[in-house]
């Protein structure tokens, strides 16, 4: 009988515990769909200009390079400017590893660590100036945005981010301006 | 022993129920708030006819409050994008004509697992928005 009243009674908890996980599925953050004091320094980290060129071969010099580096592309519209690209790569790093394994030898518990991360991509051209069909426009911004999700060995999400790396912008557009020039001498 | 099964199917059944921002497809359609009031706090008009100059500065804002797109569609009138920043944020925004001289701006978000229906967010996007927009972002009722 004791035993049919703790049942119950460790039920209730865990209900009650369940009840507050789930209940605490959290609300947008307030900032999250404003501008920031960082909104004008990453815009200028993650845009460059391009002149003298049709916004096709930009793009079509910007697919080139997304596949360069391994992306492949999910989407694209033309008409609107848009790139839209992915990759799934390994996510390991030594140091993260070596951690776990000195953990495991100590404790006698594997711990998790990241295992694969899936990296997304999206390239937007757009026109310096507004363009009319008797002159097309033939100044654009290219902007780059890059994001990552990581998951570790035991299947859960670790790292759900935006990649703010400036090198990384650096030498992607390193990259785009070597291939834009290129593919304005169809090489 | 029929108790004890009674007990645990109990818990069981608590539990689902528990799990509450709800596991059944009766999720498929359903909204909190009314469909007139999620309307009418998404949507902004604006004095301009020229919709794929809209979607382009829409997918700037995009792109400048931290979004990568994952579509775009001129003809439809639509963009999606996604903003990962310890969360994962959805949007679409679709853009269509509202008489002869508007157009008509709609934005839904939803965060992790859930819509937004609250009002400010939205609030916020249409006011990043009309910014590079250079025009009002005017309510519609």
């Amino acid at each position: 009988m004791t035993e049919v009243i703790s049942v119950p009674a460790r039920a209730l908890r865990a209900c009650a515990v369940l009840t507050l996980v789930l209940g605490a599925c959290a609300t947008i953050p307030p900032e999250a769909l404003k501008m920031t004091p960082d909104t004008l320094a990453r815009r200028q980290l993650q845009t460059r200009r391009f002149d003298g060129i049709e916004e096709k071969k930009i793009l079509a010099a910007s697919a080139g390079v997304l596949q360069d580096l391994g992306f492949n592309i999910d989407e694209s519209e033309t008409k609107l400017g848009v790139i839209v690209a992915s990759k799934d790569r390994s996510a390991v790093s030594a140091g993260q590893v070596t951690a776990s394994v000195l953990l495991a030898l100590l404790t006698g518990t594997a711990t998790a660590y990241d295992k694969k991360q899936k990296i997304r991509v999206s390239l937007v051209a757009r026109p310096v100036e507004t363009a009319t069909a008797a002159n097309p426009p033939s100044s654009f911004y290219v902007r780059v945005t890059f994001q990552r999700i990581i998951w570790n060995t035991a299947n859960q999400i670790t790292h759900i981010e935006a990649i703010d790396e400036a090198p990384i912008y650096r030498e992607f557009f390193d990259k785009l301006s070597k291939s834009v020039f290129l593919e304005a001498q169809q090489i | 022993m029929i108790h004890k099964h009674g007990i645990a199917l109990m818990v069981v059944t608590l539990a689902l129920a528990v799990a509450g921002c709800e596991t059944s497809t009766k999720q498929v359609l359903a909204t909190n708030a009314s469909a007139v009031q999620l309307r009418s706090f998404q949507s902004r008009a604006f004095d301009t006819t020229d919709s794929e100059k809209t979607l382009r500065t829409v997918i700037a804002t995009l792109q400048d409050l931290g979004f990568v797109i994952d579509k775009a569609d001129a003809d439809l009138g639509s963009v999606s994008a996604t903003k990962l920043s310890g969360y994962q944020l959805r949007i679409t925004v679709t853009v269509r004509p509202r008489g002869e001289k508007q157009l008509l701006v709609r934005a839904n978000a939803q965060y992790m697992d859930k819509a937004v229906e609250d009002p400010k967010p939205y609030q916020d996007f249409f006011t990043s928005l009309e910014k590079s927009m250079f025009l009002t972002a005017q309510q519609v009722d």
